[in-house]
């Protein structure tokens, strides 16, 4: 079922091969330009331990982080038409999708999972910018009603991780009907109650972030996250004058009225946990070190559905 | 004066000619040019003719952004009677690109949304080219609530080349304000038609578009991106908006296959813009008729059809 599974080291090793990184031990902090030793800055969990520049992460590597004991099933996410209008620029569509999985070793821009965070029960869905800058077609549109469904029938929370350049281009007006179709998920969750909970990584910008990614119940974004409409350039463009320093960056948006929150992916964890763990009437989380999840479940929650 | 699009130039050279004729022969009695005159009409038809039945995907572009085709303003003066434009957003501002308020719709209390162009220089720039900033989207949130409420249908009626791409605009919420308007779309308990009367510009369309039934006018467009961006990107080049139009199939014609637009509204021929008054009359019909299929609907089933038809999107696909 998981052919995925074989790809997952290929993946964490293609990032760590870029340029400045010898015997692909360092990356270079494009922020500061501190040379990190790769194991540090995964346990950092891709953020600068010098600066804190947020670098990007793949879902697969932010699941580990997120879930307790690093573990999550995945949720499975019914297969869409491919190249619905047999899209050609000048390259033909299939073959751009297969030169992306080839280069992340997944199978498209999104990953669903179920596990446990702090021993709560959620759905979380990751989007995966270096697929296809995670642009949102009818796969992605998939994920996210194929999470906010088995959210509802479990009654956990949902809790969405957005990173993606726009819509896919390739599947036409099909992308753009994602912005309604996603639209629809989310209702689902606020007519069963649930909470939703959006995290708006590096970059959110165009009909994801006019649709899903601006729904939920609460916002937060990690520091310095670019979240817009239309991109920085086009309004240069467009105003032909200069935008003002931070502009559509995190903070901006934050002061601005935009957001709930600006929280940086280390602390994410703990204040999901604490965020939920209010909004489903739970009591605090217990601090220290937790078990991993194991058959006994905690009493006031049941066990992640394993399948 | 006629606006010639580019791919009819030679159809302005002919039409030209015949007015020429007829102008000469207005100063000077003696002069008979009307079989001539004539001949040259029959040309200009057959030539108008073969050039829209075979319009490819960017020539509909630019007769979707032909300035003289009707607008939003000219179908809600001939349509609808009693329309009282409800203005703002009870927040900042009140967006001139879009227009919204209720009106009667063959009698019948309606609320009546769209994005308005403008038809010259003024106006144009008054509303913006119909590209809405965040208080367009939060009025048409405030007059969707309005209609659930005291339960009127909603008419949209689209016709922008995207959401505004503003400093402002984004400061204050764009992509929250289309959302939350998508949003609405999917909740009110009234049935929603919608009409792609021009140009049917991204996200900023769908915010008005997400309806029970959406027409679209025969060479109206609607996609994700324009030609031009997207050829910017996918080919570096925005000069390749041939080649993006085509690609993005982004045609009424191509958008029903695909299950996205339930209708097509014929246009007269050469467009639109060459028999405003009988493309006008013809939107009303479809209007009548979207109406009339939902207005048997109970509240509750009219919005779980309407998800469930934007669920079920993206079944279909072309046929090669
Ligand atoms: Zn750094």
């Amino acid at each position: 079922m998981n052919w995925i599974t074989n790809y997952v080291r290929p993946t964490i090793n293609s990032f760590f091969s870029r340029r400045d990184t010898p015997e692909n031990l360092w990356t270079k902090c494009e922020s500061c330009g501190t040379m990190l030793f790769h194991r540090e800055l995964k346990d950092n969990q891709n953020v600068c331990t010098n600066c804190g520049h947020h670098m990007a992460i793949t879902p697969r590597e932010r699941f580990a982080h997120l879930f307790d004991g690093g573990i999550f099933v995945e949720v499975d996410v019914p297969e869409p038409l491919a190249d619905p209008l047999q899209f050609r620029d000048q390259k033909k569509y299939p073959d751009r999708m297969k030169a992306a999985q080839k280069k992340t070793g997944e199978k498209e821009a999104m990953l669903v999972a179920e596990g446990e965070i702090g021993r709560t029960p959620i759905v979380a869905a990751a989007q995966d910018f270096t697929f296809m800058g995670g642009s949102m077609g009818m796969y992605v549109g998939n994920a996210i009603i194929a999470g906010a469904e088995r959210a509802v029938a479990t009654g956990k929370p949902f809790v969405l991780f957005s990173a993606a350049g726009g819509a896919r281009m390739q599947e036409g007006i099909l992308s753009l009907m994602q912005m309604p179709r996603t639209t629809v998920a989310v209702q689902m969750l606020k007519e069963a109650n649930l909470p939703y909970i959006v995290v708006l990584t590096h970059p959110t910008t165009g009909g994801v972030t006019a649709s899903y990614a601006m729904l939920g119940d609460i916002q937060i974004a990690e520091p310095n996250a670019l979240i817009c409409f239309a991109g920085p350039r086009v309004i240069e463009q467009t105003i032909r004058e200069k935008l003002p320093e931070g502009f559509q960056r995190a903070e901006y948006l934050l002061d601005h009225g935009m957001l709930d929150r600006v929280t940086p992916r280390t602390k994410l964890r703990e204040e999901l946990i604490t965020i939920i763990r209010m909004l489903m009437g739970q009591p605090p989380a217990i601090v220290g070190d937790l078990p991993a999840p194991a058959a006994a479940p905690a009493e006031e929650a049941p066990a992640a559905d394993s399948k | 004066m006629t606006h010639y699009l580019d791919f009819e130039k030679p159809l302005a050279e002919i039409e030209g000619k015949a007015e020429e004729l007829r102008a000469i022969a207005r100063q000077s009695e003696e002069m008979d040019v009307e079989d001539e005159a004539k001949a040259l009409d029959r040309k200009a038809e057959t030539l108008l003719k073969d050039l829209y039945s075979s319009l490819t995907p960017w020539r509909k572009c630019q007769v979707a952004r032909h300035p003289n085709r009707p607008h939003c303003q000219d179908y809600i003066d001939a349509l609808f009677t009693e329309f009282t434009p409800l203005a703002g957003d009870r927040n900042f501002a009140d967006d001139h690109a879009v227009m919204g308020g209720m009106a009667r719709f063959n009698g019948i209390p309606v609320v009546v949304i769209g994005q308005e162009k403008g038809h010259d220089t003024k106006t144009r720039i008054e509303r913006n080219f119909g590209m809405a900033r965040p208080e367009g989207y939060r009025k048409a949130i405030r007059l969707m609530e309005l209609a659930h409420k005291f339960n009127m249908p909603v008419v949209t009626l689209v016709d922008t080349p995207g959401a505004y791409p503003g400093k402002g605009a984004e400061e204050r919420g764009q992509s929250e304000a289309i959302a939350r308007s998508t949003e609405k779309c999917l909740q009110i308990g009234v049935p929603i038609v919608s009409v792609v009367i021009g140009e049917g510009g991204s996200g900023g369309a769908v915010a008005f578009a997400t309806a029970d039934r959406v027409a679209m006018l025969e060479h109206s467009v609607y996609s994700v991106i324009s030609p031009e961006g997207c050829a910017s990107i996918l080919w570096k080049d925005a000069e390749k908006m041939r080649e993006a139009a085509e690609a993005l199939r982004l045609t009424a014609q191509d958008l029903y296959k695909l299950g996205i637009c339930d209708r097509i509204i014929t246009e007269p021929m050469g467009g639109a813009h060459r028999d405003r008054k009988h493309t006008i009359a013809s939107v009303g019909r479809c209007i009548e008729q979207m109406l009339g299929d939902l207005k048997d609907l109970k509240s509750k089933d009219l919005v779980a059809k309407r998800r469930k038809k934007f669920l079920d999107m993206g079944s279909k696909g072309l046929a090669a």
